[in-house]
């Protein structure tokens, strides 16, 4: 028999109560786990959901913390900044912190747009009551087959922690205002900073050591190192806090309103600044416990060559491509569809391959409960009764 | 079960390394290879060739420019070499880009920080402080009388150094005078990787752009190449992709020899075969 379970002969209250049987790991290492995140199968990395769990399954299991994930963005900006609020909102349900950085909209008025969790399946820890109340063999609410399950909630009513990876969501309500507050969150609007940090393209770089990003990219980068230091996510506290990770949304990058020209002309004056930012951002992520998000207009970026440049200094990246407003909306193939999701880039971090399940011709479609990915059979029609 | 354990770091790129006629044990001094990538990700080159030169006993540099410590370590260990014991006894000098590049990047402390990553300062957009440093670095273990091979130098990846703003004329400048010290003064060597984005045909204009530009001078400086590309039909499961094996310059022959083979890497290594001869196909 193997190493006994170190909870065998402890009294009942010792025990975890989320679980219903007595097994307990034994585990040997030191890490405390944070709630949201699990080591991946592929190489222990430790990873986080993004929020929409098909999208999990096609990026390898989930987003490995230390790295930043890149959307392209889909024509009207509107499944991209769907998938950055179920990013957010998973982080919200996990209890991670926030960083939320925009340009265009107000970081409030996107939290406050979050879909509200599906709940209802959550086991929670009881109270301690209850387990002397459902053995009574009289009670309507007994069980006669499945009787293990009698001790398990029903219903979750309010919000506890989840340590579950993964969550559902109803995009046609909001989260509730008070679990906005409850969550931590930094945010960034560029209109509100200083004063000194204008909208306006960067001056051409002189000898006298400019910077090669627009101030904007510049401000954003500092203010991120300070909140990571600060709250110490890049293991600058002590031990005795408990660790947490940090959830970084930054939307529309490269966009103008960020003093950016990459997507303005096909000559850039600065080609190199979202490029410089990007690696700015790698440099902060792998030395914290914390997990980017960026979207990208990529479609208004001429130069193929800039965003595969933009790619690669990305660790996961995906492009969405909206039916809306293009003839594949009326198309019958697609009818079943918003859009087309390509997965462009999967990182190999600490091992020299990965495992991946097939990702070629995906769509998908936001459902009211559920954002879904398949793999779009549309350009082949293969009879199923050939099978 | 013991006896293919102790077998099996052998035959981790084996069928490399005999395709390139080489070993830790007997290698091609002077040499300059350049790895390039298109489509697909030829890194898993630079952590075999990282391992080999380890084994060989040579006084590696690396330039970790896109990738942690960290990352290089737990590949390699998978690889049977420990890049921390390397370091500790100093065989291996690791120079990540990333950590040195942040404190300028933050504009914190302009006065600071290593000149290596002076290119980002923009007051000097070229990799002269980089070089500087690596040599620096090789010039230091002479003196101590250290008993290492020659010395070797290894890049991943050059061409990021285009992204943040450094001039290709820049960077052919850095790697002409890494040749000439590492692979003609010192006799040792050079793995440099460049990664290039998929050629579309209809956009012949495009090909000035940076990487291009870049890799042409490079084949030029270099004496093996291993171009990585991805399947002409797409992602396959069983196959990674091509790698095209280039020797140029052989001062015995006027032909410049090539090789073609597919690949498919593993978490222990890459396995190479003839177009056509993938197990999945057989």
């Amino acid at each position: 028999m193997a190493a006994p379970s170190s909870n065998v002969g402890k009294p009942t209250r010792d025990r975890l109560p989320c679980n219903t049987t007595s097994f307990q790991k034994k585990s040997r290492s030191k890490l405390v786990s944070i709630p949201g995140t699990r080591p991946s199968v592929q190489n222990g990395q430790l990873i986080v959901s993004t929020g929409v769990t098909s999208l999990d399954y096609v990026i390898g299991g989930g987003l490995a913390v230390g790295t930043l994930m890149l959307i392209e963005e889909d024509r009207y900006d509107s499944y991209s900044r769907m998938l950055l609020k179920y990013f957010l909102a998973e982080g919200v349900v996990c209890g991670h912190e926030l960083y939320v950085a925009s340009a265009q909209d107000h970081p409030n008025d996107i939290i406050q747009e979050l879909p509200s969790p599906i709940l209802d399946d959550i086991a929670s820890p009881k109270p301690a009551e209850s387990p002397n109340k459902s053995c009574d063999p009289e009670g309507v609410d007994t069980m006669s087959i499945a009787w293990r399950y009698q001790n398990l909630p029903k219903v979750q009513t309010s919000l506890a922690c989840s340590s579950r990876f993964g969550h559902y969501y109803d995009v046609s309500k909001t989260m509730d205002p008070e679990v906005c507050q409850a969550a931590r969150c930094h945010s960034f609007y560029l209109p509100e900073r200083s004063t000194s940090v204008t909208s306006s393209p960067a001056p051409p770089s002189t000898a006298t050591g400019q910077s090669p990003m627009p101030e904007a990219y510049v401000s954003l980068l500092k203010d991120l190192q300070e909140v990571i230091h600060k709250e110490g996510f890049d293991g600058s506290l002590s031990q005795t806090k408990s660790r947490n990770i940090l959830r970084i949304g930054l939307h529309s990058l490269g966009s103008a309103l960020w003093g950016d020209d990459i997507c303005c002309s096909n000559n850039p004056s600065h080609g190199h600044a979202l490029t410089t930012l990007l690696y700015g951002l790698r440099a902060l992520l792998r030395s914290s416990l914390a997990v980017a998000l960026v979207t990208v207009p990529s479609h208004l970026i001429q130069n193929k060559a800039l965003m595969a440049r933009i790619t690669r200094l990305s660790d996961t990246a995906i492009a969405l491509e909206s039916f809306r407003g293009s003839e594949k909306e009326t198309n019958p193939l697609y009818k079943d569809y918003h859009g087309l999701l390509d997965v462009r880039q999967v990182p190999y971090l600490n091992c020299l391959v990965c495992d991946l399940p097939d990702n070629k011709d995906l769509a998908f479609k936001l459902k009211r409960k559920q954002f879904t990915i398949e793999v779009c059979l549309c350009h082949l029609k293969v009879s199923l009764a050939d099978h | 079960m013991i006896r293919e354990k102790s077998l099996f770091p052998l035959k981790m790129f084996a069928e490399l390394n005999s395709i390139l006629n080489t070993s830790p044990e007997n290698f091609k001094q002077g040499e300059f290879i350049l790895v390039s990538d298109r489509q697909s990700d030829a890194s898993f080159l630079i952590h075999h060739f990282l391992s080999f030169y380890l084994r060989a006993g040579c006084k590696v540099c690396f330039l970790g420019l896109v990738q942690s410590f960290s990352h290089y370590s737990a590949v390699s260990q998978r690889l049977g070499v420990s890049l921390n014991q390397a370091r500790e006894k100093g065989q291996l000098v690791f120079f990540e880009g990333l950590k040195e590049s942040l404190g300028v990047l933050l504009q914190r402390n302009t006065s600071n920080g290593t000149p290596a990553v002076d290119f980002l300062r923009n007051s000097s957009s070229d990799l002269r402080g980089l070089y500087d440093f690596v040599r620096g670095n090789i010039r230091a273990s002479e003196g101590q009388g250290e008993d290492w091979g020659p010395p070797v130098l290894l890049v991943d990846d050059l061409s990021v150094v285009l992204s943040l703003g450094v001039s290709v004329g820049a960077v052919l400048d850095f790697s002409h005078y890494c040749k000439a010290t590492f692979c003609s003064e010192l006799q040792g060597g050079m793995v440099m990787l460049v990664r290039c984005e998929a050629k579309e045909e209809e956009d012949e204009e495009e090909s000035d752009e940076g990487s291009e530009q870049l890799l042409r001078g490079l084949t030029h400086q270099c004496s093996l190449t291993l171009q990585v590309q991805g399947l002409l039909t797409g992602y396959c499961r069983d196959i990674h992709g091509e790698v095209e094996v280039c020797w140029r310059g052989r001062c015995d022959s006027l032909q410049i020899q090539r090789k073609r083979f597919q690949y498919k890497v593993y978490d222990k290594g890459a396995l190479f075969f003839a177009r056509g001869t993938s197990s999945a196909v057989l």
